[in-house]
């Protein structure tokens, strides 16, 4: 195989990586733990200062 | 919150503090050497006939301020912090967290000190003589085994997504801090060395590394910290955590291959160039991605704006973000390359990304952790914080403004040619033509720091009120 082949399907190849990323990311099945994941920052609260509002609006909708 | 209180990890805040602090204290004197040389290019006289504050020196010590004692301290204080409440462990390593602390303050007082004595390796952003090199490699291994020790460790089931942001950021320095700096010293009892590489070779490695400081460093590593203090200070989370997946492994892997848009029209090969520009402009989406992420966190709560100077600067900063990650690649290609290139638009770009994201998202960041690190429930004063965001902001538009101007003004006079094909003016007239936007500049420069001394005040004030004495303020 000679080096401008090579590229080519190494090129192919990344844009498969690539493309299967992202659809693994926005697959349905995974919406739910990606949601966790966002929310994970509020769970830990030494904010137990109560600086920020005690309201849970961060469990509003979102994409 | 939720009612019930979890028990807290014994978390490290010490190393944390100490960095938070001294993140300020560098700001204001590595920007102060700033707006110094920014003095002396109106009035050279400004360097008293001393080598030791001639411009030649002090600028690399003002660069090598900003992003190795200002920069990276903020990116320590942050890290260290979100690593430890996303993992919701304490820092891995006991004792190696302080180490870190101090040997990056060794690393910056022998910039300090060998920079205006005029020792150099002449590569920009990588000035320092090799052994600061070596010691710089020391401690950065050090911080890596905290950092990934502690992902180790952690208590949580996955790893945030600020956290693989700050661990790019520190990986891929570790990589370009290595290959760039390799040197063969003159003599183990010698400060100079020569680098191993030569020719349009060494000019590669360098702008590779150089870019990727900009990429990895100015960009992942505050990408990070944008991926938690915005959702922190808004209250909410991400706009999109799928979206933070695409754009993280989009822009790392792309970032690589910009450093060539450094070299157009030079002995580098044409092949290489080209390479290097398309890659810039293709780098275009995944930092809109990201920059459209942190401000759409925003959605449905944009009236926090008007109440919340620290969310005004971190939506401020990505603003500042979006803007630099248009104009850079606009700046990659070769035909705006020609008239931007060796011009202060340059010069403009660098600090609408180094002043308006990276300082902007570090301050914003700063106001946040300075209460929950010092027992308070706010700063001193909400109303010193939203007068240092527009001294801020004014002083960075002030700057960009005039960079923009005379940068293209530059470019303009350069390349204009009478018809018999001589130059149609001379360099000292364009120099001559700058002077004013020389003047708006140092202007900028000077408001923007008149910032950050207010907020060393509000920070002092803060931090020595009696613990839990500030109450949360608002806006009115």
């Amino acid at each position: 195989m000679d080096f401008a082949t090579f590229n080519g399907l190494y090129t192919l190849f990344l844009i498969i990586i690539f493309v299967a990323l992202i659809l693994w990311a926005y697959s349905k099945k995974q919406k739910q733990t990606f949601e966790e994941m966002g929310n994970s920052i509020f769970e830990d609260d030494l904010d137990s200062k109560q600086y920020e509002s005690t309201s849970s609006e961060h469990t509003g909708a979102k994409k | 919150m939720t009612t019930a209180t979890n028990i807290q990890p014994d978390y490290n805040m010490k190393v944390v503090r100490q960095f938070t602090l001294t993140t300020i204290l560098w700001g204001i004197v590595g920007m102060s050497v700033g707006v110094l040389i920014a003095a002396q290019l109106i009035w050279p006289a400004l360097n008293f006939d001393t080598p030791w504050l001639t411009y030649s020196r002090l600028r690399p010590l003002h660069t090598n301020a900003v992003i190795f004692a200002f920069g990276t301290s903020a990116l320590m204080a942050t890290s260290f912090y979100v690593v430890q409440r996303t993992c919701q462990t304490r820092l891995f390593g006991g004792p190696l967290a302080s180490i870190v602390f101090w040997g990056w303050q060794l690393v910056i007082l022998s910039a300090a000190i060998s920079l205006p004595l005029g020792y150099t390796t002449s590569k920009e952003y990588a000035e320092l003589e090799w052994p600061i090199d070596l010691l710089i490699t020391a401690i950065w291994v050090v911080y890596a085994t905290v950092f990934f020790g502690t992902m180790a460790i952690r208590k949580t089931s996955h790893i945030y997504v600020a956290n693989w942001f700050f661990g790019a950021f520190i990986l891929t320095v570790a990589v370009l801090h290595i290959v760039n700096s390799m040197a063969i010293p003159v003599s183990m009892s010698s400060m100079k060395s020569y680098s191993v590489y030569a020719g349009a070779v060494d000019a590669m490695v360098q702008w590779w590394y150089g870019h990727n400081a900009v990429g990895f460093l100015l960009t992942a590593g505050f990408l990070g910290m944008m991926y938690y203090f915005v959702p922190k200070q808004a209250n909410r989370p991400v706009y999109s955590y799928r979206l933070s997946i695409i754009h993280f492994w989009a822009l790392i892997a792309v970032y690589i291959w910009a450093g060539p848009h450094h070299l157009h029209y030079t002995a580098l090969p044409d092949w290489a160039q080209s390479l290097g520009m398309v890659m810039s402009l293709i780098l275009f989406a995944p930092s809109w991605g990201g920059m459209i992420n942190g401000i759409m966190t925003l959605s449905g709560a944009w009236h926090k704006l008007r109440t919340d100077p620290i969310l005004r600067f971190l939506v401020v900063s990505l603003s500042f973000y979006g803007m630099s990650t248009f104009e850079g690649p606009m700046m990659a290609i070769k035909t705006v390359n020609a008239l931007s290139h060796y011009t202060d638009w340059t010069i403009g770009h660098v600090h609408s990304g180094a002043l308006g994201w990276v300082a902007m998202v570090s301050i914003g960041s700063i106001y946040h952790l300075v209460p929950r690190l010092f027992g308070q429930k706010g700063m001193y004063s909400t109303a010193l914080v939203n007068l240092h965001f527009w001294l801020a902001t004014i002083g960075t538009v002030l700057y960009i403004v005039a960079m923009w101007i005379s940068g293209v003004m530059q470019g303009l006079m350069w390349r204009a040619v009478n018809e018999d094909g001589t130059l149609t003016y001379t360099f000292v007239e364009s120099l001559e033509k700058s002077y004013p936007f020389y003047t708006i500049r140092f202007v900028g420069g000077a408001i923007f720091l008149t910032g950050m001394f207010i907020m060393a005040y509000n920070t002092y004030k803060t931090v020595s009120a009696e613990e839990g004495s500030i109450k949360p303020q608002e806006l009115g």
